[in-house]
């Protein structure tokens, strides 16, 4: 039954959470202007406390949304405070959600308490998943799997425990024969060569790790070493993206309603209102362009949420994924770029924190599959076509 | 607890709307655009599908099935896909019967709601829009003055539909200029009172098939039991979102509309040797438009869930009224686009979904669910 209400376990995690956040964004400055700093041990503590208060209200007795519903919901007030910066105290990461999806119990004993990050990206691309260069080849004699090549901007590389990795088993094989594999930080042959200067996101650390003879456990493989000639044989793999894309999404709605609500508090302050029941010709351009911008923020969150909501359900959910995550990244973007130029020069400052969240939130519309990649998605899906049919 | 989907009977509804919307309401679509008509056979069928009477309390005559903004959220979708224009005439008269169940006085509702439960058509409509540039509906100048023993009504309405065959009008008018949304009532007006003028038939860019017409008010005396909720009065805002609702209910109907007819097209449409729905260019345009549909719809629904809950939806339905006239506007215009050149003649309908779907940006009170 249509239902736009949140449960009262959820709406009392969400103060929670909104609590936390705001502490978050005391650190958020910091953190962008020292990239790469470690976070001091008073902090982590107090980080840890708040995730503690968040979990303690979500284990209470109650019916709440479902899981990934909820997860989205905290996932945009944590944004909301700053998008990477609790991650200082992450426990998880993208890893865990693809070993989630595909792991056998053995394998889920030994992982599950490890905060994997995925290693997909290499120098030689990002969009086009199969062009996958790391190579992965058994030694019989060992049974172990030898891997070799690199991976970039790998999210948490630094912080991390282990990566899961996708690699080749054979190259001439294309999509059907790309892997996944986890690689504990412990494993010899695996180095973090480089930690990334970047845009935004600067508490987030991007890292470059290669791979050079490094040797993993034949039961590290993640699925079946089966090389299915069926189609796509990423099919699995690009399935737990249906998955992630609306949390990434949500992150970005996060940081754009931040950027939008500083907004309008400022100009508020600045004697500026936002009636919701005026027409065109008596609201200013900068009321007007506001209001729009708020009006397809909403219709993101929705679209985002619903996504959410179909995982929840056990339903396929690559087109409303890939909608919802298309349109929050290009919304957002949008939305900050705009909050920028509409505070003037302290709009530019970085006094305050909205040039830093127009700079953090580019990137909503890049990683977990780029806003063009989502359009690829949503069109084919709509057309029915395949990728030899719209490319 | 939030929840994305509809519940059987909606889907029922759903369903059988869109059946009909496909048998009645396609087929006649481009004849009735370009004859400018509304054909009253048409009119009964609609009328037999019974969304007066199923809303209507038994006590007046009604079904008692019921009523809810999201209920008639999905309908309009539906009937608006099949044709908007259509879809507003034949459903005119909830413009009467909807505010009447709303705020009518137990004396009024005993008057006015058993007369959409009978066997036929029963004409009615409601009069908001005023013709000028600036117009936005909380700001009136048609004036009603209350006097001693009747209420004078002065001003002129545009827009209004079946204004000549209307039983009654209900006038939306200011008892303050500038007062804004709370000095708005809504007077029960029989079209055939000394003072009540409807001029000639409107002629617009699209709407072609529904009759709107200008109506002048002077000095029109009517009596004081014809103020919508006797003293309390209405709750305009309320009125104005759940119109507000269903409008743009009809604006995702006819972006749909437009969206799946210029999917079908482009993957038939062959250029360079093969579809040009292969070109990302096109693509693009119409995996926007499903985006924003989808979007669209949500925010509609939203509206209507909380208008459902009695709640004060007016953030709500102002941002999603300039949500849906914004984007009905962008992917009407791509229909059009990506049926290039045979987009721009009367044959396919994207030309219709276009100049039809501009009216959202403008449109107010024409329809209420």
């Amino acid at each position: 039954m249509i239902d736009f209400s949140l449960s009262p376990k959820t709406l009392k995690a969400i103060k929670i959470a909104h609590k936390n956040a705001e502490y978050v964004r005391t650190l958020a400055r910091y953190y962008d202007e020292n990239e790469h700093a470690e976070f001091k041990e008073d902090e982590k503590e107090q980080l840890k406390k708040n995730n503690a208060a968040l979990l303690k209200a979500l284990a209470e007795p109650g019916q709440g949304e479902g899981q990934f519903l909820t997860s989205i919901i905290l996932g945009e007030e944590r944004s909301w405070g700053d998008p990477v910066t609790a991650g200082a105290i992450a426990t998880m990461g993208l890893g865990n959600a693809a070993i989630r999806a595909v792991a056998t119990p053995e394998q889920k004993a030994r992982f599950d308490n490890l905060y994997c990050a995925m290693a997909i990206t290499e120098p030689g691309f990002g969009s086009d998943t199969a062009a996958v260069a790391t190579t992965a080849k058994l030694d019989p004699d060992t049974n172990e799997w030898v891997l070799n090549g690199e991976k970039i901007f790998v999210t948490s590389g630094k912080r991390c425990n282990a990566v899961v990795a996708w690699a080749t088993l054979d190259k001439s094989k294309g999509r059907a024969a790309i892997k996944s594999f986890v690689v504990e930080k412990f494993r010899k042959g695996m180095t973090l060569t480089k930690l990334e200067h970047k845009l935004g996101i600067r508490a987030s650390d991007t890292a470059s790790i290669v791979f050079e003879d490094c040797r993993i456990p034949y039961d590290n493989i993640l699925g079946s070493p089966e090389i299915k000639e069926a189609k796509g044989g990423q099919v699995g793999v690009l399935a737990t993206f249906d998955a992630t894309r609306p949390g990434v999404a949500a992150q970005g709605i996060g940081v754009g309603r931040a950027a939008l609500e500083f907004t309008k508090e400022k100009l508020e302050e600045a004697g500026v209102t936002f009636p919701y029941d005026r027409g065109i010709h008596s609201l200013s351009a900068v009321q007007k362009e506001i209001l729009v911008m708020e009006a397809n923020l909403e219709a993101a969150r929705l679209l985002v949420r619903q996504s959410a909501s179909m995982l929840d359900k056990a339903q396929r959910n690559s087109l409303e994924s890939s909608m919802g995550k298309a349109k929050a990244g290009r919304t957002i973007t949008q939305i900050c770029q705009r909050c920028v130029a509409l505070l003037g020069p302290l709009g530019y400052s970085r006094d305050w924190l909205v040039e830093k969240w127009m700079r953090d939130c580019k990137i909503n519309d890049i990683y977990e599959g780029t806003g063009q990649i989502q359009m690829l998605v949503v069109c084919r899906q709509i057309l029915g076509f395949n990728r030899t049919q719209l490319k | 607890m939030a929840d994305f989907t509809l519940d059987e009977d909606q889907k029922q509804i759903q369903d059988m709307m869109r059946k009909f919307a496909e048998k009645e309401l396609r087929p006649i679509s481009r004849d009735c655009d370009e004859k400018d008509e509304l054909p009253a056979e048409l009119l009964e069928k609609v009328w037999e599908l019974g969304f007066c009477a199923n809303i209507i309390p038994e006590k007046f005559g009604g079904y008692d099935m019921g009523r809810s903004a999201l209920n008639a959220a999905i309908m309009a979708e539906e009937l608006a896909w099949g044709d908007v224009s259509l879809a507003l005439g034949a459903l005119s008269p909830l413009l009467m019967a909807i505010p009447v169940l709303e705020y009518g006085t137990e004396e009024q509702q005993t008057e006015w709601l058993p007369k959409f439960c009978g066997e036929k058509f029963h004409p009615a409509t409601a009069a908001l829009m005023e013709r000028r540039i600036t117009f936005e509906p909380t700001v009136l100048h048609t004036t009603v003055e209350m006097q001693k023993e009747v209420m004078v009504l002065n001003g002129a309405k545009c827009m209004v539909p079946l204004a000549d065959r209307a039983e009654q009008i209900l006038v939306y008018a200011t008892t303050a200029k500038g007062g804004g949304a709370a000095a708005i009532e809504a007077i029960l007006v029989d079209r055939n009172t000394p003072g009540v003028t409807v001029g000639e038939r409107e002629k617009n860019m699209g709407l072609k098939p529904l009759p709107l017409f200008p109506v002048t008010f002077r000095d029109v005396e009517v009596p004081l039991s014809r103020r919508l909720g006797g003293e309390k009065g209405i709750n305009f805002m309320r009125l104005l979102n759940l119109s507000r609702a269903n409008l743009c209910a009809m604006a995702v109907g006819v972006s749909r509309a437009s969206n799946e007819y210029a999917i079908k097209y482009a993957k038939e449409r062959f250029a360079f040797g093969e579809p040009i729905a292969s070109r990302q260019a096109v693509a693009w345009m119409l995996g926007e438009s499903a985006i924003e549909v989808a979007g669209m719809r949500l925010m509609v629904w939203r509206t209507a869930w909380r208008l459902d809950r009695h709640e004060d939806a007016t953030r709500d339905a102002g941002l999603t009224k300039m949500y849906c006239a914004d984007k009905t506007m962008l992917v009407t215009d791509y229909g059009v686009q990506v049926l290039g050149g045979h987009g721009y003649i009367r044959e396919h309908p994207v030309e219709l979904w276009f100049r039809n779907g501009r009216g959202f940006d403008t449109l107010e009170g024409l329809a209420i669910g």
